[in-house]
């Protein structure tokens, strides 16, 4: 069509079509290679080196806007590491020191409050039934005659739909099976929210707050770092203890020792000993979820 | 035609651009007062979703526990509304029905329009609206095939893409007196057959695939999608049609206005029959997972919200199959309307608060928050329809006159001075 004829005076000063599809190419191609190795990239796919900077960046970042030095770790997978959990239902007094001890680990939002575990009142004679429980019990002093108590949070499941439902891969599950989310590639979708049949995820519908003070410094670039408001976030298994040889907070603060948490690889550790003598139940297992997070019945 | 170089095109472009503006510059008193009230929801919803950028998406209703809301809601109906214009091309270029022929531009440009409100629905629901591009290969990351979102995201944009290429060289060739290239446009529509049914499919499988939420894991979910989409997308398209050959010069057979509504019928039937077949299976086994069918049509304990809302939808889709499926209230003018708005009422409830809202109701741990549209979310699903109203009005200013012979070429390629019958169907304009 715009080419019948060649000799024009428009034409003649790129005259081979071929030529001018090249340069066009060619363009492209380098527009496309300026935009996508120095923009912003996915932390899944960052090398080492370009992930220093950008966790040096980070720190700088945040000690900008906190007026705190923080420390943002980027420490893998221990080679042979497979974390889990179990949570002793039997044991649990519901006095949510969990929740709160959570929040201020894992710079969770104060206002808006966000919270990653949600502690559950059920009642005795119902069993575990989800469409009975009471997640805003507020008595005087728990536990309650005739309740017991199931905390839910994030569980780390190896068929976990949330990963596989991401439209840009900004959430995955880590090789110790940790599941974690990229805040800075999260678009805010929420299509994992939907997906997760736990109600683990949660959204930063405003700008998060979290007084200076009240800052863990002690920071993983895939875990506590402070979230901005559009993205998700959720339970890393405290990724920044866990890597580090510590327990998750929740499990450290529980005042009855109902939650445990170790490397199921270790024959000998306890979360081997509930996994392979006590009764078990999987939250929804028919979902086929394989979740890393057991509850179990110690007595 | 004689020779064609660039700077012709760029010349025969701009006249036709020129000549565009000049069309989309005039009108009568009602056309002026239709888009100045376009205009001002516009403006309401840009300002709406202007301080929903600012504070977050904490100005709308949803919340962790219902996630999403009548963003999505408003997106899965458009969605069906765009996936309509199948019914159309299906009669027309396949049994070659000659007075559908001549409205499937129009159906072609309902489903731009559709499309348009679709990502823009899209576009006001995600949190961090500077990151789309991070869907885009090759600077972001699509995570294709795993997530169906992915899917949707393409065959969404090549559904745009197939529509808007048929329907402006459609519109291009015939304002230059010539036919549509046969070779370009017939595999074109023909693709847009089974991409139509592709995108409503897919939008389903969006939530169908989510075993986490019962009310959407069923197979029934993709064929009650189409089923709706053949109703609500030519309910719209009824009402056009009469609105253009009432103020244009523009010819609609009545019989292609009957053959519609036929086809209408059929697919309120179809739908009615899936969501009953639904509602059996949900309230004979009366599992758990009922819970959420009951907060839609009964609401549960003191929550019923959308119980009313229940109701009008089923009310208005059988008063709708009612008015299509007989001959003589299809044929009424009167009764024919009302079957449209009823469908097209029916189904947007259906779709826009009966869809998603009862499938997270109760959430995922049990707890049954009630989820009602904020302000916020009405003025920006407002300003949003009014884009897409302005879109389709403004395209069909420039369509109608086009079809018509009365918008063409004057300086152009020689020998297109005279109006000529209509290119886009063939002799539009000469009455039966």
């Amino acid at each position: 069509m715009a080419n019948d004829d060649p000799v024009t005076e428009g034409g003649s000063r790129s005259s081979h079509p071929s030529r001018r599809l090249f340069n066009i190419a060619a363009a492209g191609a380098a527009a496309s290679w300026v935009m996508t190795s120095c923009g912003p990239k996915r932390l899944y796919e960052a090398p080492k080196a370009r992930l220093q900077t950008l966790i040096g960046e980070l720190e700088r970042k945040y000690h900008d806007q906190y007026g705190k030095d923080v420390q943002v770790s980027d420490a893998d997978a221990i080679p042979g590491v497979q974390f889990a959990y179990a949570l002793d239902i039997s044991r649990c007094i519901g006095c949510r020191r969990c929740v709160y001890a959570c929040v201020a680990e894992n710079n969770q939002s104060r206002e808006p409050q966000i919270q990653w575990i949600r502690v559950l009142q059920m009642d005795k004679d119902k069993g575990v039934d989800l469409s009975h429980a009471n997640p805003y019990y507020q008595p005087e002093q728990v536990p309650e005659e005739g309740h017991f108590y199931m905390p839910v949070g994030c569980q780390h499941c190896e068929n976990s739909p949330c990963t596989k439902v991401c439209p840009t891969g900004a959430t995955w599950a880590e090789k110790d099976g940790i599941v974690v989310i990229d805040y800075d590639w999260c678009i805010g979708c929420r299509y994992c929210m939907a997906a997760c049949p736990y109600g683990a995820r949660h959204f930063n519908w405003t700008e998060p707050t979290i007084p200076t003070a009240e800052l863990n410094p002690n920071m993983h670039y895939l875990g506590n770092r402070p979230r901005t408001k559009g993205v998700v976030e959720k339970c890393t298994f405290c990724i920044q203890r866990a890597r580090a040889g510590r327990y998750p907070a929740c499990v450290e603060v529980c005042p009855v020792g109902a939650r445990k948490f170790g490397n199921i690889l270790d024959a000998s550790s306890e979360i081997r000993y509930i996994i392979e003598h006590k009764r078990i139940l999987v939250l929804k297992e028919e979902l086929n979820t394989v979740p890393r997070f057991f509850y179990f019945y110690a007595t | 035609m004689q020779h064609e170089n660039s700077g012709n095109i760029i010349r025969l472009f701009s006249g036709f651009i020129r000549g565009s503006l000049k069309l989309i510059l005039r009108g009568n008193r009602a056309y002026w007062l239709w888009l100045a009230f376009l205009g001002a929801l516009i403006v309401s919803g840009a300002l709406a979703y202007t301080a929903q950028v600012r504070t977050g998406l904490g100005l709308t209703a949803m919340r962790d526990q219902v996630s999403w809301g009548f963003y999505i809601g408003n997106f899965t109906f458009l969605v069906g509304v765009a996936a309509a214009a199948v019914v159309l091309v299906i009669p027309a270029y396949i049994y070659d029905w000659k007075p559908i022929r001549e409205i499937v531009i129009y159906g072609e440009l309902l489903a731009i329009s559709a499309i348009t409100m679709c990502l823009m629905f899209v576009l006001v629901d995600i949190g961090r609206p500077d990151r789309f591009w991070h869907l885009i290969p090759p600077f972001g990351h699509l995570n294709f095939p795993r997530s169906i979102l992915a899917w949707d995201v393409m065959v969404l944009n090549l559904y745009f893409i197939v529509n808007f290429v048929v329907a402006t060289h459609i519109l291009y060739r015939a304002y230059h007196g010539k036919h549509y290239i046969k070779k370009l446009v017939v595999p074109l529509v023909l693709l847009s057959v089974p991409m139509a049914v592709g995108i409503h499919t897919v939008t389903a499988f969006l939530y169908n695939g989510l075993a986490a939420r019962p009310y959407w894991n069923s197979s029934i979910l993709a064929p009650q999608f189409l089923a709706s989409a053949f109703c609500s997308g030519p309910a719209i398209l009824l009402v056009v049609l009469q609105l253009l050959r009432r103020f244009t010069r523009f010819e609609i057979r009545d019989a292609a206005i009957w053959k519609i509504a036929e086809l209408m019928a059929y697919a309120m039937f179809l739908n009615l029959f899936l969501h009953g077949a639904e509602a059996f299976k949900e309230f004979y086994s009366n599992t758990q997972h009922l819970l959420f069918t009951r907060y839609w049509y009964f609401g549960i304990g003191t929550h019923h919200t959308l119980v009313p809302y229940a109701w009008s939808a089923v009310g208005l889709n059988l008063l709708a199959f009612g008015l299509f499926i007989s001959p003589h209230t299809r044929r009424n003018w009167i009764t024919l309307n009302i079957g449209c708005l009823a469908t097209y009422a029916g189904v947007y409830i259906e779709k826009g608060m009966g869809l998603i809202i009862p499938g997270l109701t109760p959430d995922a741990l049990g707890e049954i928050y009630e989820y009602y549209p904020t302000m916020t979310e009405l003025r920006v699903a407002a300003g949003i329809f009014a884009v897409g109203f302005l879109l389709f009005t403004l395209m069909l200013k420039v369509a109608v006159p086009i079809s018509l012979g009365e918008f063409h070429d004057t300086e152009g390629a020689e020998g297109s001075a005279q109006p000529r019958g209509s290119a886009v169907g063939e002799k539009a304009y000469s009455r039966a």
